[in-house]
């Protein structure tokens, strides 16, 4: 009898429990999924308002101009595209940069924009959040690389909060992974001496 | 977070009043040590009394609260003291020290680190870490570097590059056990001490290279594990992690590209001009070299072991 009772008690327990437990997964699923959705429109924001566009995504001359070519987003400096020497500069004039708005001489060297897709080989899929927070944090490859050059504008970027930077990130994640090997940079004394 | 003490002198190295080091903190020398331009270095632990190190994981050695470390950089005259210190929550901070020209004492440095003129480094310019840098190396579990089983091995390495010859003055895995400084090593590791698994005394000396100045970033557990690049050897497990390093690095295609287009095989046996972890050691590009922060001067002792490695030594290990 005592048995019976205690298998009722189960029963009604189970009855009742597991639609309440799928219940309570559905919606802690849906709040996470909220949440993820929430936090890529947020990183997307973002990366839409900081001019993350201007440099990472290849610009193209077009009818009104040269303008992003968003069929490139955020792929970096194109590889196909193989710069010249950079101009020397004279006078007060210390920058240049190329058509596509990826590649920049200065001081520095020569910068090329990264490619912030999530292609495995040639853009951001291998990095993790982490490596992404310590770039910007740091100033330098995922926080103990060589340091990020100019135009990246890590001073201010670097005001960013941390809930900010996950937005970004999960949006670069989420965006198509585009394969493009943007060229490693050249020092100021290898770009002069590729211009001799 | 209790304040830095804003000079060296507060931090507890010296004998009061002096620049002499007390005599109970306990000198060390790691077999394998880290290139910095050639800096002379000397290094120092301190564990507060009657506390030892738990070494029962080999390869993870887990410090008492209190534990504080030093390492001095010098030309001749000490320029800099680095500082490491285990806080009373489990926590570590670290901090650096710029000496005075007097040598009678060293300043905190800046947060942001900053560039000193010394006339004996190179182009007379000596570097700072800003506090992020320190995080670069030391972030791992414990992150206390140069003190472990296989750095302190009684079983030194001949070849390694830039090591301090072995002397008493030094403690060893054997001198620590002795002391009751460490506790819960394994005895196997005390009756065999750590050595490198190599197929020759060349590849053991280039292993045991790529361990000391590249294995704190380049592992399997840290922030860069992604990479999969695994150039950490350990005490526990000498010859799995030799052959993982080896995996990650024979034929393993690198993202590295120079504008040149080749090489991009981060190493190939027989050919270091193939090899990018060679082409990126002792490249004068600094963007391009390997390791990216503290070196400024390529090592060419350090550059000639793994060229010779990679050239009359690789292929027959893969012979074998």
């Amino acid at each position: 009898m005592k048995r019976r009772t205690t298998r009722h008690i189960v029963q009604a327990a189970m009855t009742f429990a597991v639609p309440i437990t799928v219940a309570a997964l559905s919606l802690a699923f849906s709040a996470q999924a909220q949440t993820t959705a929430e936090k890529i429109a947020r990183g997307k924001y973002i990366v839409s308002t900081s001019a993350c566009h201007d440099c990472h995504t290849p610009w193209k001359m077009g009818p009104n101009g040269p303008a992003p070519d968003m069929t490139r987003a955020l792929s970096g400096h194109p590889q196909d595209f193989k710069v010249p020497p950079p101009p020397k500069p004279e006078g007060p004039w210390i920058a240049a940069f190329a058509a596509t708005n990826t590649a920049w001489a200065g001081p520095w060297g020569v910068s090329f924009t990264a490619n912030l897709t999530p292609d495995p080989e040639t853009g951001l899929g291998k990095w993790t959040q982490r490596n992404f927070i310590e770039t910007i944090r740091t100033g330098r490859h995922m926080g103990r690389g060589r340091e990020v050059l100019p135009p990246m504008p890590i001073m201010v970027y670097n005001n960013f909060t941390e809930a900010d930077l996950e937005a970004i990130f999960s949006y670069l994640q989420s965006i198509p992974a585009i394969r493009n090997r943007v060229p490693e940079p050249l020092p100021p004394g290898e770009a002069v001496a590729k211009s001799q | 977070m209790p304040p830095l003490p804003q000079r060296l002198s507060d931090t507890g190295l010296f004998v009061p009043g002096t620049t002499t080091v007390r005599a109970e903190h306990i000198a060390f020398s790691p077999q394998y040590p880290l290139w910095s331009d050639g800096t002379g270095k000397r290094r120092w632990i301190s564990l507060p009394p009657g506390t030892s190190i738990d070494a029962s994981r080999p390869d993870a050695w887990e410090f008492p609260v209190g534990t504080r470390l030093w390492k001095e950089f010098s030309y001749g005259n000490a320029v800099e003291t680095r500082f490491v210190e285990r806080l009373d929550d489990g926590s570590w901070r670290f901090a650096t020290y710029v000496w005075n020209v007097q040598g009678t004492d060293a300043e905190l440095a800046p947060p942001r680190g900053t560039v000193l003129a010394v006339a004996a480094a190179p182009a007379g310019r000596f570097s700072i870490p800003a506090q992020s840098d320190c995080l670069a190396c030391h972030d791992g579990s414990p992150p206390v570097l140069g003190f472990s089983a296989l750095q302190l091995s009684p079983d030194r390495d001949p070849l390694a590059p830039h090591a301090d010859a072995k002397t008493a003055t030094f403690v060893d895995l054997k001198s620590l056990a002795a002391r009751g400084l460490i506790r819960n090593l394994p005895q196997r590791l005390l009756d065999n001490p750590p050595r490198i698994a190599a197929a020759s005394p060349t590849a053991r000396a280039a292993l045991g290279y790529l361990h000391g100045n590249c294995g704190h970033c380049h592992n399997e557990s840290g922030a860069l594990a992604s990479l999969d690049l695994a150039l950490a050897q350990q005490a526990a497990a000498p010859g799995a992690s030799a052959e993982r390093t080896l995996k990650s690095l024979l034929g393993h295609t690198s993202r590295f590209r120079p504008h040149d287009g080749n090489p991009s095989k981060r190493l190939v046996a027989g050919s270091d001009a193939d090899s990018v972890l060679a082409v990126r050691m002792k490249t004068a590009n600094p963007m391009a070299r390997m390791p990216p922060l503290g070196v400024k001067v390529t090592d060419s002792e350090a550059i000639a072991l793994i060229e010779r490695w990679i050239r009359t030594d690789l292929p027959t290990t893969e012979e074998k």
